[in-house]
């Protein structure tokens, strides 16, 4: 049985549904997602793509039983890349043990607003990541390199809960990449990144990781800038001569607690949810919503190298 | 971060041409050297195939990316065919054959692709258009059938030729999975410019390492593979280094006026671009 969410926060200002919708396959299952908290959150920024906030119990947490369960599914499956999201993962009380046991798999990522997590976690993911033989990347939500940038968007005074939650990560050995979102015109990120980067080492972080995403009309941000507009849709034609590799929905698909979704944008999109078991959702799916527009713009983004790096294009 | 949408058919192209791209071998149980990436060093190529022919190799193959971050690009190319090296074709050697206007290494860092554009550049304009006709030509794919064991040498993975497989972001299962979908029990690649190797009950994998900068680990040294097929079908790997004449290669970049940072690795052994794609695991042993 697949549930599909009541409430369509992705695609505002969609048109009627296209009788030749672009349908994308899936080749090979390389990153697996989980919605490890739901859409529970402690902040509630105004940016957010899942319209996630304290109150959002819409998804519920994932334990460590059912993740265990899945990367036994995702094992047979030869899936290379895991990645945990939310809402803020660190709400999840066995988040540090469900990264453990993922890192016995393979590479895990797990990706914080960087607020709520204490020195003891920061500790225990630095005895993790030290034990595994994979790499564990803690992506931590930081979108700007002062306060008067970042907290309009994710609340007052994040921005300095953020940076002392990259200061502990730091002080443990731990290498963070900090995301930030794009809300400056293309010409300034040279500018922007490196005064982000000079910010992060004077407060201990001597080699800062950085990387840019994309804003995505959808969800909160939509009301906060704009949706997209109905003519800003993926067409059968755009994908003519397009390298579909690069679209997350080609090669992942995310864990929630009410089954499988295509991909960690689209969770609360009808449609979107493939069924409960990893194989039942590795079937081809229309590209239909606003979302995917930004996909097919800037690539996979939602991955730590992105399309290109992740080894798409060839 | 690039704005532009990634559009490209480069993935289509290569499906095209995978029947073509495969040139398959079968060889006496013997001593192999596999060289990965060269990077336009050709001081280190010439010393490392001079090392492999003293250790007795038999074969000589080059896993591809023979152009990109060192000088005088054109130098490679008779090197490798007056040795006879059996070589593939990497991701660079593909952008420079179809004159593609990068190297498609996927970097998002606005200073990674800044090098990286730069380094491009450079070697697409002194690459001779005949040499770029013999890339073009090159196979994809190496597939060597000796002592009774499937070998197959690639640049990335066998899916893709810019994949990038490192050590800590390779799981067990995905390796499996590579072996058996690409029916092989030994893989040989390249392309990330660190080398490691595992054995699984699939098969044996191994990253053969690069020649073209040293591995991120302090020291000039760069690295191939030496590769022992036994006649009872045991395959063993063993790393080499080649020192070289690193000083000579940094005189020569600084002559062609390539970038500083680009020099700084060749002396000191620590990466100081393109930095953006190594893991944490790997990014924790080195410099910067």
């Amino acid at each position: 049985m697949t549930v599909i969410p009541e409430t369509d926060t992705t695609d505002a200002g969609a048109g009627p549904p296209r009788a030749d919708p672009p349908l994308v396959g899936i080749e090979d299952l390389d990153e697996l997602w989980f919605q490890v908290s739901g859409t529970l959150c402690n902040l509630a920024c105004s940016h957010c793509f899942i319209s996630c906030h304290p109150g959002n119990r819409a998804f519920g947490f994932l334990g460590l039983g059912d993740v265990k369960r899945r990367l036994e599914e995702a094992r047979r499956l030869g899936v290379k890349e895991y990645y945990f999201t939310g809402g803020e993962p660190f709400l999840n009380r066995e988040m540090v043990p469900i990264l453990e046991e993922t890192l016995r798999h393979g590479p895990a990522s797990v990706l914080t607003n960087g607020t709520v997590f204490r020195d003891a976690t920061a500790a225990d993911l630095a005895r993790i990541a030290k034990e595994s033989r994979y790499s564990l990347e803690v992506r931590v939500s930081i979108d700007g390199y002062d306060a008067s940038m970042n907290d309009p968007l994710r609340g007052d005074g994040t921005w300095e809960a953020a940076m002392r939650g990259v200061e502990v990560l730091v002080s443990h050995g731990l290498l963070p990449i900090v995301t930030i979102v794009q809300t400056w015109p293309d010409e300034e990120t040279l500018r922007v990144l490196d005064r982000f980067r000079d910010t992060l080492r004077l407060r201990g972080y001597a080699r800062p990781r950085i990387k840019v995403l994309p804003t995505l009309r959808i969800g909160m941000e939509a009301s906060r800038t704009r949706g997209y507009l109905p003519h800003e849709r993926v067409t059968p034609e755009m994908l003519e001569g397009y390298d579909a590799g690069q679209l997350l929905c080609s090669h992942s698909r995310i864990v929630t607690d009410r089954g499988v979704a295509v991909c960690p944008i689209l969770i609360e999109a009808p449609g979107a949810h493939l069924g409960l078991g990893l194989e039942e959702a590795l079937r081809p799916f229309a590209i239909t919503h606003a979302a995917c527009t930004t996909c097919y713009q800037h690539g996979a983004i939602c991955t730590n190298l992105g399309a290109g790096g992740a080894g798409r294009d060839r | 971060m690039n704005g532009a949408a990634p559009r490209s058919s480069a993935r289509d192209e290569a499906a095209a041409g995978e029947g073509r791209g495969v040139l398959a071998l079968r060889l006496p149980p013997s001593r192999l050297a596999l060289l990965g990436g060269v990077y336009s060093n050709h001081i280190a190529l010439a010393g490392a195939i001079a090392d492999a022919r003293r250790r007795g190799a038999q074969a000589l193959f080059c896993l591809g990316d023979l152009g990109a971050f060192g000088p005088h690009p054109a130098l490679v190319f008779p090197i490798l065919r007056e040795n006879g090296v059996v070589t593939l074709a990497g991701n660079y050697d593909d952008s420079l054959a179809r004159g593609l206007d990068d190297c498609r290494c996927g970097y998002t860092d606005p200073r990674d692709n800044h090098f990286a554009r730069l380094s491009y550049r450079y070697t697409f304009e002194r690459t001779p258009a005949e040499e770029k006709r013999w890339l073009g030509a090159l196979p994809r794919q190496v597939r060597i059938e000796t002592g009774g064991r499937r070998l197959l040498l690639c640049h990335g993975s066998p899916r893709r030729m810019n994949e990038f497989l490192w050590e800590s972001a390779t799981p067990d299962a995905f390796l499996e999975k590579l072996f058996r979908e690409h029916d092989c029990d030994a893989l040989a690649v390249t392309h990330t410019g660190i080398k490691w190797r595992r054995e699984l009950p699939g098969g044996l994998f191994v990253n053969v390492g690069v020649l073209g900068r040293p591995e991120n680990d302090g020291t000039p040294r760069v690295w191939y593979t030496i590769l022992d097929v036994h006649p009872d079908g045991s395959i063993e790997p063993t790393f080499v280094p080649v020192e070289y004449d690193h000083a000579a290669l940094a005189r020569e970049m600084r002559a062609e006026g390539l970038p500083d940072e680009f020099v700084e690795t060749i002396e000191t052994g620590w990466w100081t671009t393109c930095l953006e794609v190594l893991p944490s695991k790997e990014r924790m042993r080195a410099k910067w």
